[in-house]
């Protein structure tokens, strides 16, 4: 990709990130993410990374926000209110947030790969979804089962705590 | 830049929106009217030109110069965004449906990618939030409760789409949907065993779980696009037209594209995944019976007719499905949401998981 | 390989100017009348709207969301396995039956979400 569209779609999911965390509306928040997610999947192929692209489109984009809007339907949230800012907190968040970038550029600086040019990246020649298919059936079978326990945790969970309205 | 690239997808892109999608989507309209009214025995629209055929244009008009009205207290930005969320991911799916086998030695499809049916699904799924929106917006009840069955319906019904076409996928070994068209074309399409390599047990067998595969697949497909039997999110007689209530003029306009080029969209990859996309198999005799093979590789003129017979071929079997559609609106009642709700999670999840196990197993110890 | 993306972005990028387009003109040549208050009303019939605009809607349908992602996230695995099955099944069956544990295991949780009646929308 040029990097032309590379900072086209950086800076996409820079605004709309912060976005996120300045719109009012919970509604504008979640569409904002959406967008942002959408920036993502197009850095992500950018990488040659095609099928973790789609699927950031396909399960974030597609599924977890559609949830995320269902439930700022359902608590029926409206738009957050002036509040009057405490200037206290806000100088102490900027005063950590400055040092804690202070403390990542020294390290970034002084850490020797850092300075060294990246090696170009070798472009595959084989399908990435084949590459996922072929790693995870055959290094990674172990812990995808795992993730089958995982996701059956979390499929029960859901169950339990919405068993209230259930019998 | 690849300035040729550029151009050609330009031109295939403008082609298929303004000569394709949109006369179809206008045509299809006028064919469901005519065709509802054939069914209830009544005569439909005939007055705006010869058979009434000019009356997509008045449609068009006519929505273009209605009043562009918004309501006070809808949520504006959201209220005229809604109908373009839900019309954009209608076309941009058609990115990566082959239509055609290549004209002047350019391949009829906009972008021939890797991960191709996975894109259609991420589109697809981005649909949801023109309806929820919509509903959402317009700050008024009927939309609101139209808006969240209709996105829980599709969000359900995603779940048997994705599940229902892996056997396919199993099958051919690639997502590229040109691949699976071109594995149709060499061991004939996967619902019609015979229109290839019909000596075969093998393949007669995996027919069985393709079926399945696609009554599934096109069952998910009508609750995707909110068609009869599945169209409660807008049921007029209990919602009042649903997430749309509050829409007028173009935007209600819209609203109505974005459905109309789902189907069109839907169909489409039905074709492509079950039906063989742009082939057509010609029964020929030279020297013992087989299947001939048109498209657009031929020199001249021969090339150019082929690959423009392709389209056609392509869009003529689109035509068919888009008929079935409008047939099965008013053939079978609605569904009531639980029931509806029980189908996709319980019916078709399960039928379609299994059916994908049948082919494994099919493959694994019966390889074609 | 990302050349063959250009013509998403192009797309995309078409559809988003088709849609504004569409509204642009719309607004343009549309007649514009008057604005009442009975216009601005919300559409009930032709009954004076009742109650909240938004009513709450049930946890069922919060539930089938979540439901969702989880088996979406199962149907995602699914692919990658569909695409490397059949040049893998020629040596070995182990990738028909990891796949199969995988989703018995999913299926504990699918049963039990039925059986808790969490599918179930009657009640």
């Amino acid at each position: 990709m040029s990097p032309f569209l590379f900072w086209i779609f950086a800076g996409l999911m820079l605004v709309f990130g912060a976005g996120v965390v300045l719109n009012r509306n919970p509604v504008a928040s979640a569409l904002s993410l959406v967008v942002s997610f959408l920036g993502l999947a197009a850095l992500f192929m950018s990488l040659d990374a095609y099928f973790i692209g789609i699927i950031q489109v396909l399960v974030y984009a597609g599924a977890v926000m559609v949830l995320f809007l269902f439930i700022i339907m359902l608590l029926d949230l409206r738009a957050e209110k002036l509040r009057k800012i405490n200037w206290l907190a806000s100088a102490g968040g900027i005063a950590v947030a400055v040092a804690l970038s202070v403390q990542i550029l020294y390290v970034i600086g002084n850490f020797r790969f850092s300075q060294q040019p990246f090696p170009p990246l070798a472009r595959s020649t084989v399908d990435d979804v084949h590459h996922v298919g072929s790693l995870l059936f055959e290094n990674y079978n172990l812990p995808f089962q795992i993730i089958g326990v995982l996701v059956l945790v979390a499929t029960i969970g859901v169950v339990v705590l919405s068993k209230r309205e259930l019998r | 830049m690849d300035y040729f690239l550029i151009t050609t997808s330009l031109l295939k892109i403008l082609g298929i929106l303004f000569v394709i999608i949109l006369p179809m989507v206008s045509y299809t309209i006028y064919a469901e009217r005519r065709v509802s009214a054939f069914i209830q025995d009544r005569v439909g629209p005939n007055r705006v030109g010869p058979a009434g055929l000019f009356q997509p244009v008045a449609d068009i008009a006519k929505l273009l110069f209605k009043e562009d009205f918004s309501p006070r207290n809808a949520n504006t930005f959201y209220y005229w965004l809604a109908p373009c969320l839900a019309l954009i991911p209608a076309i941009v799916t058609f990115a990566v449906v082959p239509f055609g086998s290549t004209l002047f030695g350019v391949p009829m499809v906009i972008a021939d990618i890797n991960v191709g049916i996975l894109f259609v699904f991420a589109i697809a799924s981005l649909g949801v939030y023109g309806i929820v929106l919509g509903g959402w917006a317009s700050n008024s009840k009927y939309p609101f409760l139209g808006g969240v069955r209709s996105s829980s319906q599709m969000i359900s019904y995603e779940l048997s789409l994705g599940l229902a076409v892996i056997p396919i996928f199993l099958v051919v070994g690639q997502l590229r949907l040109t691949d699976v068209v071109r594995y149709q074309i060499d061991h004939g399409w996967m619902i019609a065993p015979f229109l290839g390599d019909w000596t075969n047990p093998a393949k007669w067998l995996l027919a069985i779980p393709m079926l399945v595969s696609f009554v599934v697949f096109s069952v998910a497909i009508f609750a995707e696009t909110n068609r009869l039997p599945f169209d409660l999110p807008e049921a007029e007689q209990e919602l009042a037209g649903g997430y749309n209530t509050e829409y007028s003029s173009m935007k209600f306009g819209l609203f109505f594209l974005g459905e109309y080029a789902a189907m069109i969209t839907g169909s489409a990859i039905v074709v492509t995944l079950f039906f063989g996309a742009w082939h057509l198999p010609i029964p020929s005799w030279h020297g013992g019976f087989h299947w001939a093979l048109i498209d657009g590789s031929g020199d001249g003129w021969r090339g150019i007719l082929g690959g423009l017979f392709n389209i056609a071929t392509f869009f003529a079997k689109v035509a068919v499905l888009l008929f079935v559609f409008i047939w099965v609106r008013w053939t079978l009642p609605r569904f009531r949401y639980d029931q509806l709700m029980r189908l996709g999670w319980v019916f078709f999840f399960e039928i379609a998981l299994v059916n994908i196990f049948i082919t494994a197993i099919i493959l694994a110890y019966y390889p074609a | 390989m990302i050349r063959e993306y250009l013509p998403v972005l192009l797309q995309i990028i078409v559809a988003v100017g088709f849609a504004a387009a569409v509204l642009i003109v719309s607004v343009i040549v549309g007649k514009s009348g008057r604005r009442t208050r009975v216009k601005d009303t919300a559409y009930e019939c032709g009954m004076v709207p009742q109650g909240e605009a938004q009513p709450r809607f049930g946890v069922k349908f919060y539930l089938v969301a979540m439901l969702f992602i989880l088996f979406d996230l199962e149907i995602v695995f699914m692919y990658p396995w569909a695409v490397v099955y059949k040049e893998t099944i020629g040596h070995s069956t182990l990738i028909l039956w990891s796949m199969l544990s995988f989703i018995s295991i999913l299926m504990v949780g699918y049963v039990y979400a039925l059986k808790k009646g969490a599918l179930d929308w009657k009640k």
